[in-house]
């Protein structure tokens, strides 16, 4: 086996073609659950890899898929492949080289579940991406491979690509749903769970593109080879998008736990340090936007969930932007939280208007017109949206404002000393 | 009219889906390569071919950024000013690309040639700074890079 489990079109030219990746193995997976596993047992592997879902929130794959009832039909499988969070670019590179990988993961998914339909959800700005993803399901339902009584068997399952029309929120899993029900991406009041009602009311399978295409060689190789990699509660291989101020950015394959965000930003194998000679980490954050920035203190923290979580942050996606000590925090954080105020879907008030008046604070500090007690300002308001939401995002939006506050609290200050000693002319 | 038009192409998009409603996204993207942005003729096609209201679909609209119920240029420039790119120079390439097209983002040049925007992470921020062309992506854009696009896009015919 090569060095790659996911990003292995880097190791095999024109993998994205299918006579190629058949070559390699490709689609045995599949051969071989449709021939010689019930749906139950692929479950259990996946259960028993302990594979852990790519898109943010860790939660167990096998797990999710045995909440789906088995006595209601229609089933479906939707990918999220919405991939919209700044910094995060891995699942685009799965989709154009390696895309057979993906599809063979949600195919397997669709017979675990016994779904007959999998639509695999596109951010709209993928245009040229799901292009190609369209082609290798064109190549995979002429195999044989989609479609009617696939391989021979009993089993039908289609495939379609939707693409989304520009939307952050749409990520979420149930404003995901909504999207591609033809509506606003309004994430939809949790409990009732996708797993029981999720596309047009019936059992839904959504899982992340990188999740996916961990599933054939898990189910090909077993659960118990999958657990040789990575740690006991991450198992497995992860793709690291490293991005900002560092030399090589790029998406880096490795398996969790086994390097830190030192080994990653500097190592000669991953980003081989910093962009400008003579400079040091003054932040970084883990999970692109969305999770608490962490100071350089955290470097030698090992990339795995709890490991992340215990230096008080989250792994998330896995989307780790470097920040040197050239970057000013206060600007930094202005630039995450205006992603999030133009990202609200708007549906609750606390996010709507909690991520207004944060971007008006910060718009007011940059231009050097901050007042005095601003960070308090910026708090009160953080804590008036954390918990109040009905989406994780109003929580995400008070992460980079917390953490900076938290962290680099003199770099408001110094704003703050400068605009009174130095007023800028324009009025407030 | 669309259904005429494109009756092969609908009917395919319709057949997607076991509910109509789904083809509302694909259906305005139909209607933008056709009318060149979100007409009210175009929404009330879709709204007809759907079974959904036209008023629903107006919201459809607003609510993307793809979308747009408004005429827009020939090409959509959408330069990334989000962090990473932000990192690594993308606000420098937006004033350099407000000084070359003379328009601000938001803006649409006089000849309707083009349409500046800023954007978004856009799934790029490893070849940073990142900009889209008509949904194309354009990577590592430099000063020389965005001129040559201009000038490319801005030949007879292009
Ligand atoms: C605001 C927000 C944005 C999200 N964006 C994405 C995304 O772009 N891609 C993704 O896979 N998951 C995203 N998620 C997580 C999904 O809701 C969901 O947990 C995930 O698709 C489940 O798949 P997984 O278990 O394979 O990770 C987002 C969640 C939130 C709250
Ligand atoms: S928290 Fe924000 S993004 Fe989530 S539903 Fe409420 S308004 Fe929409
Ligand atoms: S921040 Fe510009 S492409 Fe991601």
């Amino acid at each position: 086996m090569g060095r790659y489990i996911l990003l292995r079109h880097r190791e095999i030219p024109d993998l994205h073609r299918l006579e190629v990746y058949v070559r390699h193995g490709g689609y045995e997976a599949w051969r071989k659950a449709l021939t010689a596993m019930t749906p139950d047992q692929v479950i259990e592997e996946v259960k028993a890899s302990g594979l852990r879902g790519r898109g943010g929130a860790g939660f167990p794959t096998g797990m999710k898929w045995s909440f789906v009832p088995k006595d209601v039909f229609p089933k479906y499988v939707v990918v999220n492949a919405d991939e919209s969070e700044p910094g995060t670019f891995k699942d685009r590179e799965i989709m154009e080289g390696n895309p057979h990988q993906l599809i063979e993961g949600a195919l397997l998914t669709a017979y675990a579940i016994q779904a007959e339909r999998v639509y695999i959800y596109v951010r709209g700005e993928y245009r040229s991406v799901a292009r190609r993803l369209e082609a290798a399901i064109a190549e995979a339902y002429a195999a044989g491979f989609i479609g009617r009584n696939v391989l021979g068997t009993s089993y039908s399952v289609e495939m379609f690509v939707h693409l989304g029309a520009g939307a952050y929120i749409c990520g979420e899993e149930t404003a995901l749903l909504e999207s591609l029900e033809g509506k606003i991406g309004h994430p939809r009041v949790r409990p009732p769970f996708p797993a029981t009602y999720g596309l047009y009311g019936k059992p839904t399978v959504v899982n992340n593109v990188e999740t996916l295409a961990n599933v054939p060689p898990i189910i090909l190789h077993g659960a118990a080879w999958y657990r040789t990699m990575g740690t006991e509660k991450s198992p497995g291989p992860k793709i690291f998008c490293l991005s900002g101020r560092v030399r090589r950015p790029g998406n880096y394959e490795a398996e969790l736990g086994k390097i830190t965000f030192r080994d990653l930003i500097f190592g000669e194998e991953y980003g081989q340090g910093l962009l400008e000679e003579g400079r040091t980490v003054k932040a970084i954050l883990p999970a692109g936007a969305s999770a608490p920035m962490l100071p350089a203190s955290a470097l030698d923290t090992p990339l795995d969930y709890e490991s992340v979580q215990a230096a008080g942050s989250m792994l998330g996606s896995a989307s780790i932007i470097v920040l040197d000590d050239t970057v000013d925090i206060v600007w930094a954080a202005y630039k995450m939280v205006r992603f999030f105020q133009h990202e609200s879907c708007g549906k609750c008030t606390p996010c709507r208007e909690g991520t207004y008046w944060l971007r008006r604070v910060y718009e007011r500090i940059v231009a050097g017109r901050g007042r005095p007690k601003d960070p308090e300002l910026l708090e009160s308001i953080a804590r008036q949206m954390a918990g109040k939401t009905l989406c994780p995002l109003g929580d995400f939006a008070t992460s980079p404002v917390l953490s900076s506050l938290k962290h680099f609290r003199k770099e408001y200050e110094a704003y703050l000393r400068r605009a009174v000693e130095t007023p800028a002319e324009v009025p407030a | 009219m669309l259904r005429e038009k494109y009756k092969q192409e609908i009917e395919a998009i319709l057949a997607r889906y076991p509910v109509k409603r789904s083809a509302v996204l694909p259906l305005l993207y139909l209607v933008q390569r056709e009318y060149g942005y979100c007409t009210e003729e175009g929404i009330r096609e879709v709204a007809e071919i759907t079974g959904v209201s036209p008023t629903e679909v107006r919201e459809v609209v607003g609510f993307y950024t793809l979308f747009y119920d408004h005429p827009i240029g020939r090409h959509r420039i959408q330069i990334c000013d989000d962090l990473p790119c932000a990192l690594r120079g993308a606000d420098d390439l937006v004033a350099h690309a407000t000084r070359r097209l003379g328009i601000r983002p938001g803006e649409t040049t006089p000849d309707g040639r083009f349409t500046l925007e800023t954007v978004m992470c856009i799934g790029a921020c490893h070849r940073a700074p990142a900009m889209q062309v008509d949904l194309e992506f354009v990577e590592n854009v430099t000063p020389e890079v965005f001129d040559r696009v201009v000038e490319e896009l801005s030949r007879d015919g292009a």
